[in-house]
């Protein structure tokens, strides 16, 4: 009667999916809602059930049926797996088979879904963290400002050559400072010079071979000197082949270039140069006219002269306190 | 105005009155780089909009016709000088070097523990800490790198890239072991430094640095991670050359120990042949970690190319053992970052 009305009417513990049938019931063997699994449609019933990792065997009796309170009978099962079998097995002698069956079944497998528990306590568990998006966000902005505020390859450059400076790369490097400087200043006096001969020049218009000659000879000797303060030692320093630097100034220079200088210091270029003067002399002293060499040599000497910088000019560099100019901050 | 209202008013504009602008700190004392605070506007201070108003027309007036006077004096200065016989253009008077305007490093909150040059306490407390024996050269360091459990393609990538910059590291997988466990087994093998690179929907997002022998541990939140491809370099690239190290701008005590945790991972002693350069630089408490190739091309020039990956860390705690013991610094954002002025590295 029971189960025509559980089954067919309503049963509370019912719950029905497409394919199947489940039986919500706590007490349920199985889970699903069939007329043998039905804890309400049998009186006579057993299952095994769990709690805080101890299992037990509930069992339930027509004779008790009546007394709903007492209705289910809980005996303790053995932790170890084989002799909690042999207790079902003893408790359920005269029951159907069904109910042993299944009750060893559920026996198993909850003993290893409790194993499985336990071995996934020992192991690392992942925190799960909420996603503060707002927050989050925030610290991205920040981080951004601050990258900006930070200018790190200024910093970097700075930091080394302070090193560079306190002698950390004693016997790597040599930059020879003091003929450096002297050079310099003579480049910048003779930069001066020139700018104050080009104003004479361009005043005057006739001008004589023998002036030409003269002042190209000056030029030649100028860069001898240099060349001869210049170049330094390389002997100890490692060659190597360097691709473009992308941070560079020396947007002008070729790779070629960059190379040469690692590797033979102002040595080549002193020597490339050199050639190229002889040359230039022997073209200037050959041919008549004056003003059109004097400024073609103009043209070609003077970039060459300050071919050791990156760009085109001579630069005198000044120590200057330092002035940042740091991005202004609206101050809210 | 009736004269009521007038009474209160007074007292602001007899401030302004003075014709300097009002300002909320005390102006500069000797230096002359001393950063200035940006000016509050003329009419400051004055609750009456009709008053404010005009006052800001009589300040902008002035101010014009100052402009104007000045380019006078100019033009009368130059004639004078071409007068005299003078060619090019005149003299200028040396401008008072301008005064830099504030920033937020420049207002920040003055740190009780900010690190002196010549502190001889903390000079014993370096010499007697944990890492005094790496400063000592007494040993190599060798770091164990690992990550957590899953690892992806990019946070793999990312850790291959840091087991080419960290000479003398060797990656493991970790199958699931507990860190104080890799703490044990990793003292065992004489490991000195563990880092764990923690990964977070396949990016790598933590960084773990835990220094062995019962050292500190410090838990760092890793920001845009950037590997070799992503700058569009090769990690063919990176040799295998000691590299150097540099700590930029920490500033506390606490970012000193920093500083000498993450210094505390590379070799003691670069090869300076190598050229290569790693940097952690602090800024707001943001350490931006980069990795540079470096060429002097004169003495006061340097060429930097940048190799290798990029990623940045705030610090989130430090703590006394090896991932074991007492917090010596956890950030704690409602107390610590409520002002935007307070930093702590």
């Amino acid at each position: 009667i029971t189960w025509g009305i559980v089954n067919k009417v309503f049963c509370s513990f019912k719950f029905q999916t497409k394919g199947q049938k489940f039986c919500r019931n706590e007490f349920n063997l199985t889970g699903l809602c069939t007329r043998s699994s039905c804890p309400l449609a049998n009186t006579q019933y057993a299952t095994v059930r769990e709690e805080n990792g101890v299992l037990y065997l509930y069992m339930r009796t027509a004779e008790r049926a009546f007394f709903p309170a007492k209705a289910w009978e809980k005996v303790r099962l053995s932790n170890n797996f084989v002799k909690a079998l042999q207790q079902i097995d003893e408790n359920l002698v005269f029951w159907k088979k069904y109910f042993r069956q299944k009750c060893r079944q559920r026996l198993l497998k909850i003993t290893q879904y409790l194993n499985r528990m336990r071995k996934l306590e020992l192991r690392q568990k992942t925190k799960l963290v909420t996603i503060r998006r707002k927050i989050d966000r925030r610290y991205l902005r920040r981080e951004n400002k601050a990258f900006i505020a930070a200018r790190i390859d200024n910093a970097i450059e700075k930091q080394l050559l302070q090193r560079l400076k306190d002698g950390t790369y004693e016997r790597i490097y040599n930059f020879p400072q003091e003929a450096f400087d002297v050079r310099m200043e003579e480049e910048d006096e003779e930069e001066e010079s020139e700018v104050e001969e080009e104003e004479s020049e361009k005043e005057e218009e006739v001008e004589t071979d023998e002036d030409v000659e003269r002042e190209l000879e000056r030029e030649y000797l100028k860069e001898r000197n240099q060349e001869e303060a210049n170049s330094y030692d390389d002997s100890e320093e490692e060659r190597e082949f360097v691709a473009d630097f992308e941070e560079s100034e020396d947007e002008d220079m070729d790779i070629e270039d960059a190379a040469q200088r690692l590797q033979d210091g102002t040595e080549s270029s002193d020597v490339h140069e050199d050639s190229d003067d002889e040359s230039d002399m022997e073209d200037g002293l050959s041919s008549s006219s004056t003003k059109k060499i004097r400024t073609h040599k103009r043209a070609k000497i003077s970039p060459k002269v300050t071919k050791k910088r990156a760009k085109a000019h001579v630069e005198v560099e000044y120590e200057t306190p330092e002035v940042e100019t740091a991005k202004v901050k609206v101050f809210s | 105005m009736p004269k009521g209202v007038g009474r209160w008013l007074n007292d602001v504009e007899e401030e302004g009155e003075e014709g300097e602008p009002v300002e909320t700190k005390p102006s500069e004392d000797d230096e002359e780089m001393d950063p200035i605070f940006p000016v509050m506007g003329p009419g400051y201070g004055i609750k009456n909009k009709f008053l404010k108003r005009k006052k800001f027309k009589e300040a902008k007036v002035a101010k014009m016709q100052a402009k104007i006077e000045k380019a006078r004096e100019r033009f009368r200065e130059k004639k004078a000088w071409r007068k005299a016989g003078n060619t090019g253009p005149p003299p200028t008077v040396k401008k008072e070097p301008t005064k830099l305007p504030h920033t937020i490093e420049s207002l920040r909150e003055p740190d009780l523990t900010y690190v002196e040059k010549d502190d001889d306490e903390l000079a014993f407390e370096e010499a007697t800490d944990k890492y005094a024996k790496y400063y000592e050269k007494a040993y190599e360091p060798k770091v164990l790198i690992t990550s957590s459990y899953k690892l992806t393609g990019r946070t793999m990538a990312f850790i291959s890239e840091l087991r080419l910059i960290i000479p003398n590291s060797e990656f493991f997988f970790r199958r699931g072991t507990t860190v104080k466990k890799m703490v044990l087994k990793a003292v065992d093998r004489g490991f000195t430094d563990i880092l764990v690179i923690n990964e977070d929907r396949r990016w790598p997002n933590g960084f773990l640095l835990i220094h062995l022998p019962d050292g500190p541990a410090a838990y760092f939140r890793l920001t845009n991670p950037r590997i070799c491809k992503d700058i569009r370099r090769t990690r063919s690239e990176i040799t295998s050359h000691r590299p150097e190290v540099i700590l930029n701008n920490f500033k506390t005590r606490l970012g000193q120990m920093i500083a000498r945790m993450l210094g505390a991972l590379f070799h003691y002693e670069p090869e300076f042949k190598g050229r290569r350069v790693c940097t952690f630089h602090n800024q707001r408490d943001f350490i931006f970690f980069r990795h540079h190739r470096y060429e002097f091309e004169s003495s006061k020039r340097v060429n930097l190319r940048e190799l290798g990956p990029r990623f940045t860390l705030r610090l989130q705690w430090l703590q006394d053992g090896a991932f074991d013991g007492d917090y010596e610094w956890v950030l704690k954002r409602h107390e610590m970052e409520s002002s935007r002025r307070r930093f702590h590295l």
